[in-house]
């Protein structure tokens, strides 16, 4: 079986859309969340969309399922908020290393299946690692700008937990994501290399993305895109791109400039649009995809599809679009 | 078509800072530096972070393109001052855009800033000084943080000081990076050492041109590397030469530059063009740098003496007599700001015939003059060696006043009743200091005195080992406004304690001032205040009592003062209460069973060439003072800063300068004359392991006794005993000594009769300074020759203060094993007081001051560190094991305890 870094040479890939919209459409409530195992919880977890790897497992593999058939060639496990200290806020921070392990066997229940049906184009698992509640550069108190409400330590902890259960769970490849504030995100690398270090393991292929959160091409904590690329790209990671806050119209430029630093493959999973006055994505399928056909076309790219607002006929439009193309080539790095 | 991407140093903060090769030299900026900015050090120090910004926003405006910050100072908690700026300097983003250089000699500093900042930082430094080993872990934690590395050409062997040394040290700590560790290459920037050249040893001659050709070399054989360097040590032997060194760093830069040099940590704002240099001081410059014509070192002479024209130009100009010219007043009060004695007395004379009675003098123009001094100091535009200096003028022109004063009382005595003279003898507000029972050290007391003194107060000196009950009664007796306490050592805490509890019961109303090396605000606020209401004012250094004693004795801001301090101390406690509960201690059989992990396996105990005591009753003193640490004698007169690197402060560099130039001309005296005899014992005994933390000596019936840290470790970090160095199966060996600098007493009187505190204050930290200097050249010796398990060991001064040498020497009563009761073993077994004449106090202080004992251990991993908080399980199994009553060692242990 080829392995990813061979396709991503060949061809453009495709890693799936928004999780927690496909979730909405099953409109669950409060006890489906619970199931029975978790029916007299001292906490509310409605919206705890990482518990249901546990409670509704079937749920989640449908979900990845309409992603791959789509043609999605990476799915994204459902683990954006499974740390240790994401989870504080529902007191189930005991319980994030099991929903990591859940979620990775769900990816890979159904990404198994369409490969197994199809080994021309193999499936992979992506262990999606989320940015966290607590960031590492920002103080949450304005009066008070040295104070951190988490120190670099308790997120490398926090991180190396879910490292290691996404490991078990086996998954591909581990997709650092939606980083707002870069420190948070070389907490989360630094977690990858000691853990695999530690545990004298070969290291998995990791996912860089970034987000750029409005129009002055900053993060959140206000680095420039380059900037944030020189600050994470000791990672060597198998790619860096960009996701989330913007859609593809916005993001246009940004793609570009990343494209002509990146010395690794790039990746671009833009929201379908902005939301509207109700907090909706009402972008279109074919037209999220039209402006990613037109990243392909000009070599950006190497990993497209889709982030928030975004569903499995977004990811059928993008992929049918941009499987005309050649994929951006990797740079060539010397003097 | 397929993008090229260059591999260059890419480093970034908010914004990315890529150097390429066309990128002009890269300006460090040195100012955001503990060791280098005696500013910033102090606001560190303060807490004034706001202000600290603000002299990283000037390196930023000023064009610094990376902020150099370091933060190693023996003052400050290294790791919490490093989070702390940092933190907040990420919040300033005209700072935070440009990239962070991490710079200590201590890793976990480093790591500690590499947790702050989300660009990419460079750590500086790493290097192979402890071997392949630690550099490679060091090197790994680098890389997991996505930091550049700066890597200082030193290995187990030592610094490189030859080209041909630099470049087989960088070349093969280039190959352990890009080999075994996965290091980038465009990601190392190498250190090769820039050292001081003509300093008229000819060995010194070629450094320039080691740097320079070392540099060209390592660029040629690993291109994508970087070289880096602290410029101003170049031209180290130039100090106090401003004119020459700025033309010599210009000149050295030209070529160093040339040659590959990429970026370095300057004061950019002091470099002048190399194209406006004078042709003659560069060609001069150029022969130094190049180390042309330079056989005998004929160009180095040249050099010297050309700079010496430009210095004595310098000298002219200061020496200005116009000041003479003035009336009287004006000439006393320029005497007194800039510490001339050479007229005082005629001008005091002169004085007294002008006015009508000679107190008059001391009222008028000197006090008025001494407010003068007060004022700049108070303002930081003096320090405190020229302070000192105007007391001593003070003193000289009252002692020409005080006879005539005592005619006139006694002529009013015969004249006047006796309610009017009593009247009349209300002088100043009196001051008691002393330094308490049990110790000994008096220097930083002296220099409070002296400050106070020259602030108008009467001071009132007991001396060293005063006890409680003769603190009060003195207090009792002159009726003083404020009492004085002083201490160095740990132990007399417990007797402040005593004498605030005394005053209590006594029921006197006088306030209490706390100060003295041991001493702390916590400690005064959570001990002392609590047990005498009627003020308890902690002192940090001399500057401050003036402010304090001012406070206190005025009636009217006394109240409002002390309820201020109050409530501050209350507020201390109740913080320090809360942190109690929140420390982290494992129980002392979880600490005995993590112990450090030492690889006994291959490891033989080297045997001394003697066992049993050496005495060496004259040392030579002239040897010893090249081993002299200047640091803390400038600390002494509340200078900090790293020495050399303070003599060329921009703000106390002046005064630093004037103040070497004097310690060194006494120095040379004390040396030459003979005033001081440095006596010393050093032995060496066989030792078993007969406990976890016990030590037994063969053949001696003695038995050490060691603490062990309790602190929850993180895993993998031992909890560390001394005890640990000792070989836990077989016959080991320990070594000890004593060093003592004695007859001072004589010159000290001497000094005293002639009113000249100045030098008094000098020869004070001059034997303490010996003292140490003697135990380090002694540890040397031992190393190498008594001991000898170590064969060579060429090392610089710098290298030795740095502790770079292998094996410690822990004094009983200092961090790593902090029961000063030991020492009573340590003195049994080098042979008890005869040995060296040195005497123990009650308090376990020695007794002449300027004496320092400890133990050797010679095992490579064997390190200093603290012990820490201990909990009542160990206390209780160290009572019993050294047979003491727990009551009596809790009273020794108390500042581990809580």
């Amino acid at each position: 079986m080829k392995n990813i870094k061979d396709i991503l040479s060949e061809r453009i890939m495709i890693i799936d859309g928004a999780m927690g919209t496909m979730i909405q459409r099953h409109q669950l409530q409060e006890a489906d969340y619970r199931g029975d195992r978790f029916a007299n919880w001292h906490k509310d977890v409605k919206g705890n969309n990482d518990l249901l790897s546990i409670t509704q497992p079937a749920i989640i593999i449908g979900i990845h399922k309409q992603y791959l058939e789509a043609g999605a060639d990476i799915i994204e496990t459902n683990t954006f908020s499974s740390t240790t200290i994401a989870q504080a806020d529902y007191d189930m921070q005991e319980l994030a290393y099991e929903m990591n392990v859940a979620s990775a066997r769900c990816a890979r229940i159904a990404a198994d299946t369409y490969t197994n049906n199809n080994p021309d184009k193999p499936r992979f698992v992506a262990g999606a690692i989320g940015p966290l509640n607590k960031t590492l550069s920002l103080s949450p108190d304005v009066n008070n700008p040295g104070f951190r409400a988490v120190t670099f330590d308790e997120v490398v902890l926090a991180y190396e937990d879910q490292v290691k259960a996404l490991h078990e769970g086996g998954v591909d490849v581990l997709l650092v994501e939606t980083i707002f504030d870069t420190l948070n995100a070389k907490a989360a690398i630094f977690a990858i290399k000691s853990f695999f270090q530690k545990n004298n393991l070969p290291e998995l292929p990791i996912m860089i993305s970034g987000t750029i959160t409005d129009a002055s091409g900053r993060t959140l904590s206000g680095q420039t895109l380059e900037a944030f690329y020189i600050s994470v790209i000791h990672a060597n990671p198998l790619s860096i791109g960009l996701n989330c806050a913007l859609g593809a119209k916005d993001m246009r430029p940004h793609i570009e400039e990343l494209s002509s630093i990146a010395k690794c493959f790039t990746s671009a999973y833009p929201n379908a649009g902005l939301p509207n006055a109700f907090g909706e994505y009402d972008e279109q399928p074919h037209e999220t995809a039209h402006i990613i056909e037109e990243w392909a076309k000009e070599g950006f790219v190497n990993i497209v599809g889709g982030c928030c607002g975004t569903t499995p006929d977004h990811i059928k439009h993008i992929a049918e679009e941009v499987s005309k193309f050649t994929p951006r080539a990797l740079p060539v790095i010397g003097l | 078509m397929k993008t090229q991407i260059k591999p260059y140093l890419r480093l970034s903060g908010l914004e990315p800072l890529v150097v390429r090769p066309e990128t002009n030299f890269v300006n460090v900026g040195e100012r955001t530096n503990v060791t280098g900015s005696k500013k910033f050090a102090r606001l560190i120090r303060e807490g004034l972070y706001e202000e600290a910004l603000s002299v990283a926003r000037q390196q930023v405006e000023s064009g610094a393109q990376i902020l150099d910050v370091n933060m190693d100072d023996a003052l400050l908690e290294g790791v919490a001052a490093m989070t702390t700026f940092l933190n907040l300097l990420q919040a300033e983003p005209d700072i935070a855009k440009i990239p962070v250089m991490i710079d200590s000699s201590k890793f976990e500093i480093i790591e500690a800033g590499l947790k702050c900042v989300q660009g990419k930082c460079i750590v500086n430094s790493i290097s192979m000084k402890e071997g392949e080993q630690k550099f490679i872990e060091q090197a790994i934690i680098c890389k997991n943080y996505g930091a550049a590395v700066i890597v200082m050409a030193f290995d187990e062997v030592g610094q490189a000081d030859t080209k041909e040394r630099k470049v087989e040290i960088c070349t093969r700590a280039y190959n352990i990076l890009t080999t075994q560790v996965g290091f980038a290459a465009e990601d190392i920037i190498f250190d090769p050492n820039i050292f001081a050249i003509a300093t008229g040893i000819e060995e010194h001659n070629n450094y320039a041109v080691d740097f320079i050709e070392a540099t060209h070399e390592i660029k040629q054989r690993m291109p994508l590397t970087k070289v880096s360097g602290g410029v101003s040590n170049v031209s180290f032997s130039f100090r106090g030469n401003d004119h020459v060194r700025e033309a010599i760093h210009s000149v050295f830069l030209f070529h160093a530059i040339k040659a590959g040099m990429d970026m370095g940590i300057v004061n950019a704002g002091q470099l002048v063009i190399y194209d406006d240099i004078e042709p003659t001081l560069k060609a001069l410059c150029e022969a130094v740098i190049l180390n042309i014509n330079n056989d005998d070192n004929g160009a180095t002479e040249k050099l010297i003496a050309f700079a010496e024209t430009v210095k004595s130009k310098g000298k002219e100009t200061i020496k200005d007599e116009s000041w003479r010219k003035e009336s009287v007043e004006k000439r006393m009060e320029h005497a007194l700001i800039h510490g001339i004695t050479a007229y005082i007395d005629a001008d005091t004379e002169e004085a007294r015939l002008k006015y009508n009675k000679p107190l008059e003098v001391i009222e008028g123009p000197l006090m008025a003059g001494m407010n003068v001094v007060g004022d700049l100091f108070g303002a930081g535009k003096m320090f405190l060696p020229q302070v000192v200096k105007s007391a001593r003028v003070m003193k000289k022109a009252v002692a020409v006043l005080t006879p005539y004063i005592e005619q006139e009382k006694e002529d009013r005595r015969n004249n006047k009743s006796l309610e009017q003279n009593a009247a009349d003898e209300k002088g100043p507000a009196k001051i008691l200091l002393a330094t308490v029972k049990g110790d000994v050290h008096d220097i930083g007391k002296n220099i409070v005195g002296v400050v106070l003194g020259c602030n108008g107060y009467e001071i009132i000196d007991l001396g060293v080992m005063v006890s409680a009950d003769r603190i009060l009664t003195e207090a009792q007796k002159h009726q003083v406004d404020i009492i004085g306490l002083s201490g160095l050592i740990t132990p007399s805490l417990d007797e402040m304690v005593h004498i605030a509890k005394e005053m209590k019961r006594l029921q006197i109303d006088i306030p209490l001032l706390i100060g003295g090396a041991t001493t702390s605000r916590m400690h005064t606020a959570v001990k002392i205040a609590p047990e005498f209401e009627n003020g308890v004012v902690h002192v940090l250094d001399a500057s401050r009592s003036v402010t304090v004693a001012g406070s206190l004795l005025n009636q009217e801001t006394k109240i409002n003062f002390l309820r201020d301090i109050k409530e501050e101390y209350d507020k201390l406690k109740l913080d320090f209460g809360n942190k109690r509960t929140a420390k982290q201690n494992i129980s002392f059989l979880e600490a005995q069973q993590n112990i450090a992990a030492i690889d006994w396996s291959n490891y033989l105990p080297p045997v001394p060439t003697f066992t049993g005591t050496k005495i060496i009753e004259h040392a030579d003193l002239a040897e010893i003072a090249t081993y002299i640490d200047w640091q803390p004698f400038f600390i002494a007169w509340e200078m900090h800063g790293k020495f050399p690197a303070i003599l060329e402060d921009e703000v106390i560099g002046k005064e630093a300068k004037k103040l070497y130039e004097d310690a060194q001309v006494l120095l040379n005296q004390i040396i030459s004359e003979k005033w001081l005899n440095a006596r010393g014992v050093v032995g060496f005994w066989e030792v078993k392991k007969s406990g976890p933390d016990s030590i037994s000596v063969v053949d001696r019936s003695i038995q050490l006794e060691f603490l062990r840290q309790q602190i929850k470790k993180a895993a993998g970090q031992p909890n560390v005993s001394l005890a640990d160095f000792i070989h836990p199966t077989q016959s080991d060996y320990l070594g000890a000594f004593s060093v003592t600098i004695e007859g001072i007493e004589q010159h000290i009187k001497r000094f005293e009769e002639g009113l000249d505190d100045y030098n008094k204050i000098i020869l004070q930290a001059l034997a303490d300074r010996l003292a140490e200097a003697f135990a380090e050249l002694l540890h040397q010796k031992s190393r190498t020759t008594y001991w000898g398990y170590v064969q060579s060991e060429e090392m610089s001064n710098e290298e030795l203060i740095k502790e770079n040498y292998q094996g410690i020497r822990p004094a009983p009563g200092y961090p790593a094993c902090p029961d000063h009761t030991e020492k009573y073993k340590l003195f049994e077994l080098l042979g008890g007081e005869t040995a060296t004449g040195i005497r123990l106090t009650e308090s376990l202080a020695m007794y002449p001051a300027s004496s320092v004992c400890g133990w050797y251990f010679a095992h490579p991993e064997s390190k200093y560190f603290g012990v820490g908080k201990i909990d009542q399980d160990q206390l209780t199994d160290y009572a019993k094991r050294k047979n003491m009553d727990i009551d009596e060692m809790t009273r020794w242990l108390r500042p581990i305890l809580e």
